[in-house]
């Protein structure tokens, strides 16, 4: 049969392939169409496999995570032609679930970006708007699952890279709790952020994605045993406790139509028998985004350390070792990993250490307690997930700190380890919105049922409106 | 005015997991180059550190035979540096949270016991190894090419840094040998200095004797062996009393010693203090050894060399004692019966060329051997001593062929070498008495060997004086 990929969830598309109405070549071969007629103009993959290597449903993953034998390039020029001779954790989960890989999306070099329009490789565009960025990093992942190019896709989350983009892109992200799904073969930018999320149409694909990929991993040893995922169908919200932290939905650069939408989805919350209150995060926003320009760059300078010519990828030949490395890095890393090197380097240099990245690291411990302080009296707290829709390419490209401020509602709770979920809650000038639940860690249950009901009474219409 | 050294240690000791530090690559000497990797230790994207728990363990023990504390929580941390044996970029190693901290090495010398200092024990992971091609030396200046071997990469290494409590070249030699004895009967290194299994830096500084300031210190490095490291120690020293006697101050440098060639002066080059932007690696949990981990580590230790050798001291001497537990003979020393000097001296000399494992040796026989030695010839007790560690090996078989100490058979023989030698007998008559050892020898090469030495110099002394 032919597949109507556009609309389709991977929930369904599972129903067909177990029902035995359409193959997993079948639907494989469906999304290559698709991909071949709309991504030309999105530029959402960087590659596509060929053939389905496994029985069920496709998935796409964004291009940090190594699947063995398919190169990955994590948006660099310096990883061209890298091709991983092992899988990814979350890589040989999928492949054991029978999930065949479609694809490597587009996204930031090394996920340092919110727009996807660092790339190496060209900016991927929206499928709601071409002149749109995606967000970012996950831009190219978020694009093809809202695109129909993929059922699902995985992301990878650092300071709002899963989040961000679904909301920009009217799609379910997840960035789960720290420690809870295995970084062993994901192209490291900060280790202790870094968190693989899924991105899906619905709640529901989003938490069946999640089951797979979670859980205790031996070759990642921050990572720990996880509660057993529930696939939500709860329709109502009683006796949950949301909190409205007042500077996440009060901070300055939070468009009109972005506010009205997330207030009504609030008013939602009411309606749907939730207990909603206000609550206050005061330092974890005023200092969470600085301490993150201070954590994520320096845990980056040395993560992008071994990039250096000597075993794989990009090698630019020097008169000695040290020529070597400078020549390969100049012309194999893009103006923002430069940036973040630099930034980073500067802030573990001996006689700043402690003023920097040891105060940011006291900091985080500050915002930790902060949420934990607020979890004492909600369930999940409230927020848009980015203070704007998607901006148009080109916007920010050349104001870093205007693109920095795009994280700035994701970052406090990333901070913190704590999950958090970006459901589409509405249109702003045509353009998707993005309401953004955060739980305590391990709460991630909390949030997909809360996730669900809010999504089963908002109804909203996750094929964009051109596509149509 | 006299100077006193100062000198401080730093040394490097491979564990001999079965495994590497991170990875469970296998740890082989000397196997084919790259046989021996993945993408853990060849750095590839994404791929991430599990430490190893053996070396761990290992670390704590060896820790707890430094007499040091073992921290409730250690922590690895990433030394950042570029350097094509160093794959990652950066080294985990640790840094301000260390797993051992603050123990002492009692080493017992001749003039008395020293106590040296352990600042601190920590777990690191060692570097690849870079080969140099297109120079005959193997060094990297002139070099064509630079090729990697990253079998080495990863494996497990403990880095122990002493105070600066040594106080002669001697003793850091004496210290050396100690550490070294430990861990090996640890049984957690081979500690081999030709494998590269045991390396160490020496700083060194000197001061005004009875001065307690710390002045400008230098680091020899690469250097081979525990004897050369005592000679370049002294070197070093009189050079810096010489600089500060004639008015000059003593520079901050590192001395590189040719490891190809102990006479060639060493290299200096300027300490450079780099900046290796030390931060906690967050890809490791922070190691917190239980308890009931350490207290067993604990409970694995046996009385340790340092505290043998004194025991041991008690009925010989430091110097004898020392000896007999560096190089490993003390087991058998005290199971064979006898003469306690006589036993040492026997185990440390002949026994020692015989190639003999102490372990193998049977100790009641030895001690029978080493009681007759004097009336076994010499290249029989020889013979005997390399047979020692044979199965069913007994001593009778030598102690049968006793010597020849019969005057009445030996005088006629001693009468017929001194007729046939007038020319010789003349000269040692005429003084030179040291050709008392040739009429030795004929009486010998006569008897083959089994006439009684002392008997018979006896009668030559006689005869010759007559």
């Amino acid at each position: 049969m032919s597949v109507e990929t556009l609309r389709l969830k991977a929930e369904e598309a599972s129903r067909l392939v177990e029902s035995g109405e359409a193959s997993a070549a079948e639907l494989h071969a469906a999304y290559l169409a698709a991909i071949e007629e709309r991504d030309g103009e999105l530029n959402s993959y960087l590659r596509t496999v060929p053939e389905a290597d496994g029985a069920g449903v496709p998935i796409a993953f964004k291009d940090v995570i190594s699947s063995r034998g398919v190169e990955t390039t994590a948006g660099s020029k310096i990883l061209s032609g890298y091709v991983p001779v092992f899988d990814s954790t979350v890589a040989a989960r999928c492949r054991e679930a029978g999930l065949p890989l479609i694809g490597k999306t587009n996204m930031d070099e090394f996920a340092m970006g919110s727009s996807t329009e660092n790339s190496a490789f060209g900016p991927t565009r929206n499928p709601w708007d071409p002149e749109r960025v995606p967000g970012g990093s996950s831009g190219g992942s978020a694009a093809a699952v809202a695109a129909g190019l993929a059922p699902w896709a995985l992301g990878s989350d650092t300071g709002g890279s899963v989040k961000q983009p679904a909301s920009l892109c009217g799609i379910v992200g997840l960035r789960p709790t720290y420690g809870t799904v295995s970084r062993y073969g994901i192209v490291a930018f900060a280790s202790s952020l870094d968190q693989i999320g899924p991105m899906t149409k619905t709640v529901r694909d989003n938490a069946l994605l999640y089951r797979i990929v979670a859980g205790k991993d031996p070759n990642d040893t921050t990572t720990v045993d996880v509660p057993p995922v529930e696939i939500p169908e709860a329709e109502d919200l009683k006796g949950l406790r949301v909190g409205v932290p007042r500077e996440l939905n009060e901070a300055e650069g939070i468009e009109p139509g972005v506010k009205q939408a997330v207030d009504r989805t609030i008013e939602l919350c009411r309606e749907l028998g939730a207990e909603v209150g206000e609550t206050s995060l005061p330092r974890s926003v005023e200092y969470g985004l600085a301490c993150y320009y201070l954590v994520a760059p320096a845990e980056a300078s040395s993560n992008l350390a071994r990039y250096d010519g000597v075993r794989y990828g990009l090698r630019v030949d020097g008169a000695n070792v040290r020529e070597m490395y400078e020549k390969t890095r100049d012309a194999g890393f893009g103006d923002e990993p430069k940036r973040r090197i630099m930034l980073g380097a500067y802030a573990l240099s001996a006689g700043y250490y402690e003023a920097y990245y040891g105060q940011a690291q006291k900091v985080r411990t500050v915002i930790a307690r902060e949420h934990a302080a607020a979890f004492e009296s909600f369930d999940v707290l409230v927020s848009p997930t980015s203070p704007t829709v998607a901006f148009k390419i080109g916007e920010k490209a050349e104001n870093p700190l205007a693109m920095y401020l795009s994280d700035v509602l994701t970052i406090p709770s990333n901070m913190a380890g704590l999950p958090g979920l970006s459901i589409p809650c509405g249109l702003s000038d045509g353009l998707p919105v993005g309401f953004q639940l955060i739980g305590p860690q391990f709460s991630e249950n909390t949030l997909f049922r809360t996730g669900h009901a809010l999504e089963q009474t908002i109804g909203f219409d996750y094929v964009p409106e051109r596509l149509r | 005015m006299s100077w006193e050294p100062v000198i401080g240690l730093e040394i490097h000791i491979h564990l001999k997991t079965r495994t590497k530090m991170f990875c469970r690559c296998e740890v082989e000497y000397a196997a084919e180059p790259n046989s021996h990797t993945c993408p853990v230790c060849l750095a590839h994207p994404g791929s991430l550190p599990v430490p190893n728990e053996k070396a761990v363990e290992w670390t704590i023990k060896l820790g707890l035979a430094l007499g040091c504390r073992i921290a409730d929580r250690a922590i690895f941390h990433r030394k950042n540096y570029f350097y094509p044996d160093n794959p990652k970029g950066y080294q985990i190693s640790q840094y301000d949270e260390p797993l051992c901290v603050d123990g002492r090495l009692v080493v017992p010398g001749p003039d008395g016991t020293t106590e040296v200092g352990i600042v601190r024990a920590h777990l690191e992971e060692d570097a690849a190894k870079n080969v140099h091609l297109g120079t005959a030396e193997g060094r990297i200046a002139g070099a064509s090419a630079t090729l990697v071997d990253f079998n080495r990469a990863g494996t497990p290494l403990v880095e122990i840094v002493t105070q600066p409590d040594i106080r002669s070249a001697d003793a850091a030699r004496r210290f050396l040998q100690l550490l070294r004895q430990t861990v090996v009967e640890l049984g957690i290194s081979d500690a081999e200095m030709e494998k590269g299994s045991l390396r160490f830096d020496v700083n060194v500084s000197v001061r005004p004797s009875g001065s307690d300031e710390l002045r400008t210190r230098t680091e020899l490095k690469n250097l081979n062996s525990f004897a050369f490291a005592a000679r370049a120690i002294e070197r070093e020293v009189q050079r810096q009393a010489e600089v500060y006697q004639s008015g000059g101050d003593v520079e901050q440098e590192t001395l590189h010693f040719d490891p190809g060639a102990e006479s060639a002066p060493p290299l200096r080059s300027k300490e450079e203090a780099q900046d290796y932007r030390y931060f906690p690696e967050p890809d490791l949990l922070p190691i917190e050894p239980p308890a009931e981990l350490v207290e067993k580590m604990r409970g694995e230790l046996h009385e340790l060399p340092g505290a043998r050798i004194l025991r041991l001291a008690e009925g010989l001497d430091v110097g004898l004692a020392e000896d007999l537990v560096t190089s490993g003979r003390d087991a058998l020393y005290e199971r064979v019966p006898g003469d306690r000097r006589a036993v040492a001296n026997v185990l440390m000399n002949q026994f020692a060329v015989s190639g003999v494992d102490p372990a193998a040796a049977n100790a009641d026989e030895l001690g029978r051997l080493i009681d007759a030695r004097s009336r076994i010839p010499r290249d029989r007790f020889t013979e005997a001593l390399a047979k020692s560690g044979d199965p069913g090996f007994s001593a009778d078989a030598y102690l049968g062929d006793g010597l020849v100490a019969e005057t009445s058979e030996l005088e006629p023989i001693v009468d017929r070498i001194l007729e046939a030698n007038p020319g010789q007998v003349e000269s040692y008559r005429g003084g030179k008495e040291g050709l008392l050892g040739f009429f030795v020898g004929q009486v010998m090469r006569e008897t083959q060997g089994k006439a009684d030495p002392k008997v018979v110099n006896e009668l030559l002394r006689e005869k010759l004086s007559a």
